[in-house]
């Protein structure tokens, strides 16, 4: 992308360009910031300490405890296996390549709540697993397991979907020069393959956290609504919004469009410093 | 990072001397999490889904609040993907082709919506789009209402989709060179012929396939939804909606039925996508 010169006869006359960019301005402005704006007026339209008495409420930081329990053991995961499939689908060629890069894809097309109801077939009370679970006593179905299983579902081709174009394009000849100078695995991961997809392992792990603390439908229907131990953040917004508590509703919702920003924020500061490490031209969107 | 440059016949050597480690352990691992992540569960549906027999399919799809339920979530998914493909088309153009103050944020808000979770822009939007909210408030003297009603539910898809049709186009507009328009504006093409004869059929595999996700996903969309839906039935009732009210019920063959066909939508959707891609692909345009 480089600049154009000026009276260039492809580009469209001054007014008609004027006329695009407002118009593109005005969709994004109604349709992406004024909602954003809303979450954040309304989350302080009662003043500072309203706010923040909102989020110390007990209900509050159970939910805030279970959703950063939830991401802690959905973010290394996916970060470790996406790292893992990367590896596979783009440093080797085998049979069945392309089905696997579908399924992969798989949980971006499919409903959340589709999700949620599948994992009830399985745990539920007349699920697949349902005796087995008894007889051990495990519950997983309105528990804890249920919401990590759940989130896991959803987010699983974050961090792979950001690594698997760019590591395509950076290609594997340093990791094969590294080899041949007789570098371990190990060392080869370390001192090579780390250091060139670090930036966009870091998007992905920001991305998949996003999506791990915001994660709603699929979380619904498994987590059974207990208010101070199953509910995650999200359920929290939902049920402070329907007992018509909207300023709390959003206190805790401007906590999640805080994070969502954060991962704006270094997605637009990625792109500016290291435009090379986020494989750009060819990602598909999560 | 310039990538060091190895002649052909060293790279063949160290290939054949050095391969690459883990490809047992990383894919291993990779499939396995993936059969019990994902596949396993899809598994039980299928199986449910297969089990419930033509009996109990017609039984579910007789009711006529599955079926009201479906048409809207349907048609609201197809208005919206199309309203966000053409929305999309405009802001990827804009960001693409012309140089302002200002383009590089607006380039980086088109991602919001990935980042934002569906119940925050759920609240958000029934709160500007309410009688008396920001936006709501300027369209009520006109006698037009937005929350509660299903073109609440379009403005929510569109919400949620736009990322997807900005995304999938920008790329291919991106690495679209000059050449075929100065090419076709040399030979005497006024703009708008260029733009309908040269750029467009270049631009429609992507057009299709961001449109092919933007549904894909509408047509699942939940969180986002139910807020600013109103949820009464034969009205504003989404069929994901739907799934959890007959899990409440105990209904559990009613909501297999409606999964299993939101299901079976999802995998229309991807293979019409790598449908278009496999076309792209074989015609010499691989990206």
């Amino acid at each position: 992308m480089t600049e154009r010169a000026p009276r260039d006869p492809l580009d469209a006359p001054a007014w008609l360009r004027g006329l695009l960019i407002a118009a593109a301005v005005l969709v994004l402005l109604v349709l992406l910031v004024a909602p954003l704006a809303m979450v954040l007026g309304a989350a302080f339209a009662k003043g500072i300490g309203v706010w923040w008495a909102a989020l110390r409420e007990p209900d509050a930081r159970a939910a805030l405890r279970l959703t950063l329990f939830t991401a802690a053991i959905v973010i290394p995961v996916n970060a470790v296996f996406g790292l893992f499939t990367a590896w596979a689908v783009t440093r080797f060629e085998f049979r069945g390549k392309r089905v696997l890069l579908s399924l992969i894809d798989l949980p971006f097309a499919v409903s959340p709540v589709v999700a949620g109801l599948c994992l009830v077939l399985l745990f539920g009370a007349h699920g697949w697993f349902a005796d087995w679970l008894a007889a051990h006593d495990l519950k997983i179905l309105f528990a804890r397991p249920g919401i990590v299983l759940a989130t896991l579902f959803v987010t699983f081709p974050f961090v792979a979907r950001e690594l698997i174009p760019l590591m395509q394009q950076q290609g594997a000849d340093e990791e094969l020069a590294a080899r041949s100078l007789g570098a371990g695995a190990w060392t080869m991961f370390r001192k090579v393959t780390l250091p060139n997809i670090k930036w966009g392992l870091l998007y992905g792990v920001l991305l998949c956290s996003a999506r791990a603390m915001g994660e709603f439908g699929a979380v619904s229907v498994v987590s059974g609504h207990i208010r101070g131990l199953t509910n995650t953040l999200p359920l929290h917004i939902e049920i402070l919004y329907n007992e018509f508590d909207s300023t709390a509703a959003f206190a805790v919702a401007s906590l999640l469009a805080g994070l969502a920003l954060v991962t704006l924020v270094v997605k637009f500061w990625l792109e500016a410093r290291h435009p090379e490490a986020l494989a750009r031209t060819h990602r598909r969107p999560s | 990072m310039p990538a060091p440059s190895l002649s052909l016949p060293a790279r063949v050597a160290v290939r054949r001397r050095a391969p690459l480690p883990g490809l047992g352990l990383s894919l291993g691992l990779g499939l396995a999490w993936l059969g019990v992540v994902v596949l396993l569960p899809l598994a039980a549906l299928a199986v449910r889904a297969a089990g419930l027999g033509p009996a109990g399919w017609l039984h579910a799809l007789r009711d006529p609040r599955v079926r009201a339920a479906l048409e809207l979530s349907f048609s609201a998914s197809l208005l919206a993907a199309l309203i966000a493909s053409l929305a999309g088309a405009l802001v990827a153009w804009v960001v693409v082709r012309y140089r302002f103050p200002g383009r590089r944020l607006l380039d980086a808000l088109v991602d919001l919506p990935f980042a934002l979770p569906t119940a925050v822009a759920g609240i958000s939007l029934t709160a500007l789009y309410s009688a008396n909210g920001w936006i709501g408030r300027w369209l009520a003297p006109y006698g037009i209402k937005v929350a509660y009603t299903p073109t609440g539910i379009v403005i929510a898809l569109v919400f949620i989709g736009i990322p997807f049709a900005v995304r999938t186009l920008q790329p291919v507009l991106e690495t679209l060179g000059r050449e075929p328009e100065e090419a076709a504006a040399s030979l005497g093409a006024g703009r708008f012929t260029t733009l309908r004869r040269v750029v467009l059929p270049e631009l429609l595999p992507a057009l299709l396939t961001g449109f092919a996700l933007a549904f894909a996903r509408a047509v699942g969309e939940y969180g986002s939804v139910i807020f600013i839906a109103g949820n009464l039935p034969y009205k504003t009732e989404i069929a994901p909606l739907l799934i959890t009210i007959r899990l409440e019920e105990y209904d559990y063959d009613g909501a297999i039925a409606i999964a299993a066909l939101l299901l079976v939508a999802s995998f229309v959707c991807l293979l019409a996508i790598n449908l278009v891609a496999a076309r792209v692909t074989h015609g010499g345009r691989d990206d």
